[in-house]
């Protein structure tokens, strides 16, 4: 473009006006783009679920559906709690030490409020797929001869043990998340809220 | 060209070992044929008598299922209608869903789409597969389905079956069934029954393959002469 | 009539369009059998707007209700069948035109000066027409649908900062849900079909304004006659009009013996698993995308480690990112002195051989479970796949080349 006659005053008039177009165009979009963020209803969704835990048989797992996302509870035998003691060599963080992916009451070894029970949200870490149940030790598993146990997603191939710690180089980055939850009774579980409140 | 195919090959190796190890349990090949109006009438009672108790197959509608297979309203209405009122019906189920949640501990899935979702030879192997087994709460399970909540609802047919295991590889695998007790048909009348019902299973799953494949001779053939045409006119342009 | 098409002509230029575009635009004479999915590729994004009008009159896009619809279609209403695997075997038939039509590009060089903005161009309707088929995929509501779009949606949350709280942007919901189907639905039907349908005919006035490449890869327009018209030219219509019309009837033979007789075409076009309405507490066992995006999805989940400080997970989404992306940069990455494969040397024909291979290979292990000699295999392919692009400077310009000849062969 040449500088040749060019009115100053026009150009400076040409420029903001186009800047303030610009400015009214993002007004304009906010709406839209806004719009599509999850809506009132979609945010209060989700009251805690109460779960009957009385019948689930040692070595079981249910599942029950929290906030759109199955929920298991699983109930350890003896000897799944022996090997969540043994199989930190497979692991990529024993400790869990990302605080996000439990209360502080579950941060221990067994990832839980009762060693014997469980309670974890079923969604691989990776990609949002719920991982196949792979809970009997040992090559029957079709995971390996040492195997010890746990959780194998079908999608990406993650792998976590049975307090749902992640392996060693999987493509899921963190432990799979525990829900705030707190016992009722002993044959009874809330999902979704503890003693610090509903989540 | 020779270079891309010995590529092909050299690639291709590892991937076919790969692709033939870890099958699940081994499923029976089965005949399908929806020309067999007889097999499909057959395969209709079975399950209109003994599946539609718990299951529903509530896209399908009865005077439909009679139009394709050959039966007539009035035969439908004697016959086959159970759980409905009028022959325009869906097909649902005689139990209601909640009442069967409550006994089998899950609600019986809907059978409409079953054959398109599993496969006609899951299905046959199936309903061959049940053996008596003590440490299920129905007295009942399954080697194609392990821990099934449903129970055997033909053992009368086939009598009760006990399975023998054998372990390979680390796995357990099934070896045989031995029949304990014969039901009120023999083994083959009972595979051949079977076959019936999964023949009407895979004709459920999509009546649209009735005529699909009829119109489909039509409308290849008659590309088939369009292109001709259209070739000589080609030609002689 | 010649006094109607005066009076139009006064006021809308239809003459000369179409003189310009089609009776009077002049295409190389040696167009071949690779020439013809271009024209088919149009023909898909036409049957796929008309059968999918019709589709919308009968589908619901309500979680509760979708999956029944979609059986509604099949049964009920009358030859809903028919346009439903239009419809759904057309998806496929779709990226096959397109991936064949691309693959022309990369025999002939026909992403080369003057064609880098055709190209490009190109590259974005491959992209669009990808969303497209994605969110049509989660419609039916089947299981294989919910847990395709959980899975592809979740890869935004890999983003550092901003991915959470993108994808609750884009599902509407902290999982996928009503409004994720609902706003969908309204990108299937009208707002990415708006974008294909004009890009498509941006893609051609662009073509048209530089004219086709051919095999030989030379450009017409040099040698011309004394009237001015590339003496390797033909005009489009009637030649090519012709020409395509045969290829559409021979396209259409198979279009029609895949929708009649194999509509599933055992699990690759329509998966077993989507025959399950979704269930939200239960994956299905292997869970894959249709044959179309396995490619690009074994590379996302080839990569199993951590480097540089980043996490697996990212590193996968940047590398099918990346995948996707390169293409656009083809015109630029590409230093041989010509265009097509036929006087390039060794080197290139090489390459791309492997580059298939590797494209092929990586597809069909995105339908495999990704564990044991699989992932080694696609780690290789993926690392194959990006040496195709990375290695092109250099082995395009130290290839021998022949000479390419003055005039069309």
């Amino acid at each position: 473009m040449s500088e040749e006659g060019v009115n100053p005053q026009r150009r400076r008039l040409l420029l903001a006006t186009s800047g303030l177009g610009a400015v009214g165009t993002v007004f304009a979009l906010t709406p839209f783009v806004l719009s599509m963020m999850p809506s009132a209803r979609a945010k209060a969704a989700g009251a805690p679920v109460e779960v009957d835990i009385s019948k689930v048989e040692p070595g079981q797992l249910l599942t029950v559906e929290w906030r759109g996302k199955p929920v298991w509870i699983l109930r350890r035998t003896p000897e799944m709690l022996k090997a969540l003691t043994e199989d930190e060599k497979f692991l990529a963080d024993p400790k869990s030490s990302v605080a996000e992916q439990q209360p502080t009451y579950a941060q221990n070894t067994t990832r839980s409020l009762k060693p014997e029970f469980l309670v974890l949200v079923g969604i691989c870490t990776h990609l949002g797929c719920s991982p196949a149940q792979r809970l009997v030790a040992g090559t029957a598993s079709g995971l390996g001869d040492d195997w010890p146990g746990g959780f194998f997603c079908p999608c990406h191939g993650s792998k976590f043990d049975l307090a749902g710690r992640v392996f060693k180089n999987v493509p899921a980055p963190t432990n799979l998340q525990v829900p705030p939850y707190s016992f009722i009774s002993d044959t009874r579980i809330a999902i979704g809220v503890d003693k610090q409140g509903a989540a | 060209m020779k270079k891309l195919l010995l590529l092909l090959v050299v690639m291709g190796l590892p991937i076919a070992a790969a692709a033939s190890g870890g099958e699940g349990v081994k499923l029976d090949a089965v005949k399908i044929d929806l020309n067999d109006q007889a097999s499909l009438q057959r395969g209709a009672r079975i399950f209109v008598n003994y599946c539609l108790s718990c299951h529903s197959a509530s896209f399908m509608r009865y005077n439909r299922m009679g139009h394709d297979l050959g039966i007539s309203d009035e035969l439908v209405k004697e016959n086959l209608l159970f759980a409905a009122d009028k022959v325009g019906d869906l097909m649902k189920a005689v139990m209601p869903k909640e009442d069967a949640k409550l006994w089998f501990g899950v609600a019986p899935p809907d059978l409409s789409l079953e054959a398109r979702a599993r496969t006609p030879e899951w299905i046959y192997t199936y309903l061959r597969s049940f053996y008596r087994d003590d440490k299920s709460p129905s007295g009942w399970n399954n080697t194609v389905f392990p821990h099934v909540a449903m129970p055997h609802v033909l053992f009368e047919w086939q009598g009760d079956q006990r399975a023998v295991f054998k372990t390979e590889h680390g796995m357990q695998e099934l070896e045989k069934f031995e029949l304990e007790r014969p039901g009120t048909m023999t083994p083959e009348k009972y595979n051949e029954a079977m076959r019936d019902l999964t023949n009407f299973m895979v004709y459920l799953a999509e009546p649209a393959k009735l005529v699909r494949y009829k119109i489909g001779v039509y409308v290849s053939g008659y590309d088939n002469a369009q292109r001709r045409i259209r070739d000589d006119h080609a030609r002689s342009a | 009539m010649q006094k109607l098409l005066t009076w139009i002509d006064d006021r809308f230029p239809l003459t000369k369009v179409w003189e310009e575009h089609l009776s009077k635009y002049y295409a190389p004479k040696n167009f071949n059998f690779w020439y013809y999915f271009g024209s088919l590729a149009l023909l898909m994004l036409v049957m796929q707007i008309v059968t999918g009008i019709f589709l919308t009159m009968h589908y619901k896009p309500d979680t509760g209700l979708a999956f029944a619809s979609v059986e509604y279609i099949m049964r009920d209403v009358d030859w809903g069948w028919l346009i439903r695997y239009m419809h759904s075997v057309g998806a496929s038939f779709f990226f096959i035109v397109v991936y064949m039509h691309m693959f022309r590009g990369l025999l002939y060089g026909s992403y080369r000066n003057p064609r880098e903005l055709v190209w490009l161009l190109g590259m974005v309707i491959f992209v669009a027409l990808m969303a497209e088929a994605f969110m049509g995929y989660l419609l039916p509501w089947g299981n294989m649908s919910y847990w395709g779009a959980q899975v592809i949606i979740s890869l935004f949350d890999a983003i550092p900062v901003i991915g959470q709280g993108l994808s609750e942007w884009i599902r509407g919901d902290f999982v996928v849900s009503d409004a994720t189907l609902n706003r969908f639905f309204a990108f299937h039907v009208i707002a990415v079909p708006l974008i294909l349908a004009a890009l498509a005919f941006v893609h051609i006035v662009a073509l048209h304004k530089v004219g086709s490449n051919n095999p030989d890869g030379v450009e017409i327009k040099k040698k011309k006659n004394a009237n001015g018209l590339p003496l390797d030219g033909i005009p489009f219509h009637p030649y090519y009009t012709v020409k395509d019309i045969v290829g559409v009837t021979v396209f259409l033979m198979l279009f029609s013996a895949v929708i009649f007789f194999s509509p599933e075409l055992g699990g690759w076009f329509l998966e077993h698993d989507n025959f399950t309405p979704a269930n939200i507490l239960q994956t299905p066992p292997e869970i894959v995308p249709l044959w179309y995006f396995t490619p690009f999805y074994s590379i996302l989940r080839a990569n199993t480690f951590a480097f540089f400080g980043i996490q697996a997970k990212l590193w996968g989404v940047i590398f099918m990112g990346l995948s996707i992306m390169l293409l656009f940069f083809l015109p630029w990455l590409d230093r041989s002195p010509v265009k097509s494969i036929r006087y390039r040397g060794w080197m290139y024909k090489s390459a791309l051989a492997i580059f298939v291979m590797a494209f092929l290979v990586l597809g069909y292990l995105g339908t495999r479970p990704a564990a044991g000699p699989n992932l080694i295999i696609a780690q290789i392919c993926t690392v194959l796949y990006f040496a195709f692009f990375f290695l092109m400077p250099w082995y395009t310009k130290r290839d021998k080349t022949k000479p390419v000849p003055e005039r069309v062969t």
